[in-house]
This record gives structure tokens, sequence and C-alpha cells, in this order.
């Protein structure tokens, strides 16, 4: 219990000689709520929420915090977008290295032939989770000499997730996942979250600056499913333009990956990328800058400053 | 000498008491099965016997069943191991469907689950005593494969079990084709299956022919095929061996 790191700074004797008072009366009436009692009238003013030290328990909102914190370090991960047609689906990325020095932090994982996944957050959950997922399908190749439908693979990865926000010595993974992937019906896309919910979309953004990819999704994503894999590849730098805040889009920053019917999940090289985005002039001009600079800021401070309390908890959705 | 020593079971020095937890030998046992792809799909036959040594014992053993709604399976050897397959074939397919996602285990995935099964058991000295055929149909690819106790596997256009390989797919190797037509292709099953009752002792007169398709599954009622004993050549057989009757 939080009681652990009670101390008694001069200026709390006031409120808790009121405080004992009614502590000794509600004691002979219910000494096991009287410890909670205590924590939340004396306590409350130190910690932004009392609820949140173990993901096992509960806020009086029906909440759990751990899990809202989880996904909140998905927000803080630099963005991942994914989008797809009928017949493909595309993964992009922004990669940007800490300093010149280092190299770019790997988001975009191949787990099989016909699975990739790009990841925003903790990369370190992230890797372990990709490591879970290409065992998976390679034991169900194994078996039955065939692919892991996309599916029922995200199911089991949910299932993973929902563990970890049901068990007092585990933490939830701090990661978002965007599978792309085939099964017999086609190309999907899911969005996986730390909660243990799954979604399935036509396009989505996640990790920084996301809602600006967002907007630009939401206004074409009708057209996707008819579209053309060099169409939804524009679409996908496109996207990721909008989440640089009118920086210039290069290859060097970016990852992008394609997986379809008929061609394995294989992440573009270099120069292939460079290519489309000076065929399509996405790298952005200055001129262009003002207008989109107009667009991000305020959805810039949605990202960083979400307070969890006032809007309704995201696993909600 | 008496007969408690005679039964391996009960006398320790020759086996141990583990020997009673894996199988050694078959006890009530089909005999081949055959298959063939055609043009519309898979046609599997088999008879309807279940031997019991050299004792014709049971009659109506029913050894063609469907898997799911794309595969159809055959087994010869024993039958209680048979029916152990099947309830994991049942297991496996209730499971797929519970899914309930638009994805389905096809005969080729069946297939290799089965493989799977049949080694690890032959790998724990605890066989599963079948060989099994593996056939079906999905979004218009034909599956034609087999599996042994060993987990010898392979598909093909034809295949058969047990005494099937010797005498049945010689006559298929010949007279095989792409795109036979459902009639066609129970002539050819019929030819190979009288061959069999001719030739096998394990064979009984009272056969099943299975049929699968993009639809579905048919198997027909049990029936028997038309034999000819008189041929010249089995009247008198003994006529020019000298001293024989």
């Amino acid at each position: 219990m939080s009681v652990n790191n009670f101390t008694e700074p001069k200026f709390l004797v006031g409120p808790i000689l009121r405080v004992l008072n009614r502590v000794r009366r509600q004691y002979i009436q219910n000494p096991v709520s009287t410890l909670h009692t205590l924590c939340n009238d004396v306590v409350c003013k130190m910690f932004r929420n009392q609820y949140d030290t173990d993901v096992t328990t509960w806020s009086p909102a029906g909440r759990l915090f751990q899990v809202e914190y989880a996904m909140e370090a998905v927000k803080q991960g630099s963005a991942a977008i994914g989008l797809r047609s009928k017949s493909h689906v595309v993964l992009a990325c922004v990669n940007k290295a800490n300093s010149e020095l280092s190299s770019h932090q790997k988001k975009i994982f191949k787990v099989d032939d016909h699975v990739g996944v790009a990841i925003a957050g903790l990369t370190a959950d992230g890797r372990v989770l990709s490591r879970y997922m290409r065992n998976e399908c390679i034991n169900y190749f194994y078996t039955y000499e065939s692919q892991l439908p996309v599916g029922r693979l995200v199911v089991q990865l949910a299932d993973k997730a929902q563990v970890c926000t049901q068990r007092s010595w585990k933490r939830p993974y701090g990661v978002g996942l965007l599978v792309g992937g085939l099964d017999e019906s086609g190309a999907h896309l899911y969005y996986n979250c730390p909660s243990g919910n799954y979604f399935e979309y036509q396009a989505f953004a996640i990790g920084s600056r996301s809602q600006a990819a967002k907007t630009y999704l939401e206004r074409k994503f009708v057209s996707f499913m008819a579209s053309s894999r060099e169409n939804l590849i524009k679409d996908a730098l496109f996207a990721l333009r909008e989440t640089l805040q009118g920086e210039k889009l290069t290859s060097s920053a970016c990852t992008i990956a394609v997986v379809g019917v008929g061609e394995a999940f294989h992440i573009l090289d270099q120069e292939t990328v460079q290519a489309l985005i000076n065929e399509f002039e996405i790298a952005g001009e200055e001129a262009a800058a003002p207008d989109q600079a107009g667009v991000d800021e305020p959805s810039a401070a949605d990202d960083q400053a979400a307070p969890v309390d006032q809007s309704a908890a995201p696993m909600d959705m | 000498m008496n007969s408690f020593d005679s039964n391996p079971a009960t006398n320790s020095l020759i086996s141990s008491e583990a020997d009673s937890q894996r199988t050694l030998y078959p006890y009530v046992t089909g005999t081949s099965v055959v298959g063939i792809k055609y043009k519309d799909g898979i046609l599997l036959a088999a008879d309807m016997g279940g031997s019991y040594g050299s004792t014709l014992r049971y009659k109506s053993v029913e050894r063609l069943k469907p898997v799911g709604k794309h595969s159809l399976i055959g087994a010869s050897g024993e039958i209680s191991d048979f029916q152990e397959i099947m309830r994991y074939l049942d297991d496996l397919i209730l499971s797929d469907n519970m899914w309930d996602d638009g994805n389905s285990l096809g005969p080729k995935e069946v297939h290799n689950y089965l493989t799977r099964v049949m080694y690890n058991r032959r790998n724990k000295f605890n066989p599963l005593w079948n060989s099994l055929v593996l056939g079906g149909v999905k979004n218009g690819q034909k599956y034609l494969g087999t599996v042994s106790m060993i987990g010898v596997h392979y598909e093909d256009n034809h295949v058969a079990t047990g005494f099937g390989n010797h005498l049945a797919r010689p006559l298929l190797r010949d007279e095989w084709r792409e795109n036979l037509t459902f009639e066609e292709g129970v002539i050819l099953l019929e030819k190979c299956m009288r061959v069999l009752l001719y030739r096998d002792r394990s064979a009984v007169n009272k056969l099943q022919i299975a049929k699968i398709t993009e639809e579905g599954v048919t198997i027909s009622p049990p029936y028997s095929l038309k034999t000819f004993w008189n041929f010249s050549a089995f009247e008198n057989p003994t006529h020019g061996a000298e001293g024989s009757w």
C-alpha cells in the first residue's frame, strides 16, 4: 500500500490530527476500510492517482491506470503508419537517429513472408513481441505447412498482452504494433494495443504527431481498398510527411515496407524510397510548411499533454 | 511350459510393464485404401472389412470418413487407432471452426498435421498403427496424399495403402490420366478393388467409394463387386503338378 511512502513533514500535522480523530471513530465500526480511508484523505494530495501503483488495481471510475500509462508510452514513440488495399499492406515509419554518430532504431520487423509489423513505443518490448510472432508463424508452418492467418496471429498477440494486465508481478507491454499481413480473404491491417485490444483498420497511425497523419488518412481512406500498390506507397509517404511538421522528408529518415498477394514482406531499400519521394515530389517545399504547421500545432499539443483523467479512457474506444 | 509364461504381457522376464503402455502389434485391422484424383476432385475406395488376425471378423467397418469441409480420410491398419485419429481430427476441426474467422484448414494442412502426429508417435516407440490416405479440394486445388505409421508421407495423383501399393498402383500407373470423369474414375477404382478382392486374403466383397469435390463429401452406401471364378485356369489347378492333388 502507498502508506509505505508516508512521511511526516510539519505542514501535514494539522490535517493528520483531524483525520486521526475521525479515524479513531471509524475504526470502531470498520477496521478494514479505515486504513483505506486514511490513505484517501491524507495521501491523495501527494499523488495524482493513488490507484495507479498496481496494474491489478481498479480506479473507482473503472479504469486501469497502469494500462493507460502504457498506452501513453506508445504515444511518445516516433510515428508509425499503416494502410491497406484489397491485396497489399504498406507500413511506414519515421526513423530518426539520436545523433549523427548512431544508427537508426529498427521499428519495422518482418515476421514471416506474409506478415510484418511496425512498432511505436518501447522498442525493446516490440522486439520481444516480434520474436514471439515469428515463433508462432514458424511453428504453425511446421505443423500445417501453410501460413498462419494474420487474423489469428493478432488474437494470440492480444491475448498475450492481456495477461500482463491481469498479473500483479507483470507490467503491460509499452508498445503499439501495426500488424500488416495476408490471410485467405486478402490483405489486412491490425493495431495491437498494450491493453490487449486489437482492431482492424483501413489505415492508421500511431506515435508522436500521428494525429496529423490520421487527418490526412481520414480524408483519403475511402479510395485505399481499390488502390494500386504504387498509389498506396505514395499515400503512405504523404501521410509520413504530415508527421514531420514541415521538415524535409528524406529516405534516410524513414522506412517503408510492403506485403501483398504474391509479394513477400520486405523493406524497401533506401534508393527505391528516395526515388519514390522524388517521383511523387513529396519532399515538401518551404512554402508549404506554414500550412502544415497551422494544422499540426494543435494536434501536437493533444498528443503530448493528453490529460488522462479528463478524456475517456483510450482503451474504452 | 505353462500358459502363464507364454503370454508376454504377464511374463516380466520377456516384457516390462512399460510395454503394456505402447502398441506392439495390431489386433483388428483394415486392408487397402485406394485413392485417385479426377476432374472434379478426389475419389477414395476401401472395403468394409475388419480382420482379427486371419479371421475376417467384422464386415461393416467404415474406413472412409469426412474431415471438416474440405477433406476425406481413409485408413488401413489398426481400427482402434483410426478411431483415435478421428478424435484428434474432430478436436482439430472444432478448434479451427471456433475461430469463426473465414479461414479454414484445407487438406494440405490436415495431411501435414497427421504427418506430425504419426511421426511423433513413431519416435516415442508407440505408433498409431495405420496407413492413411488424405484427399480433398480447396479453392479449386485438388490434393491427395498419404502418411504411413512411421511418418513417411507424400502426395501424388494416385495413392494406395498396404496391398494396394503392389496390386492397384501398377494398374493406375498405366490407366490413370488427368481429368477423368466421375464414371471413368469409379470404373478404374472398381477394377483395382476387384483385383484386390481376388488376390488379398483380407479383402471382403463389400466396399464403399467416397467422392470429395468443392461442393462437399459423398460416401456411397456399401455395395459388392461382381466376381467371376470360372476362368479355365482356375479349373483343375493342379493338373500339371506331379504328386499334387
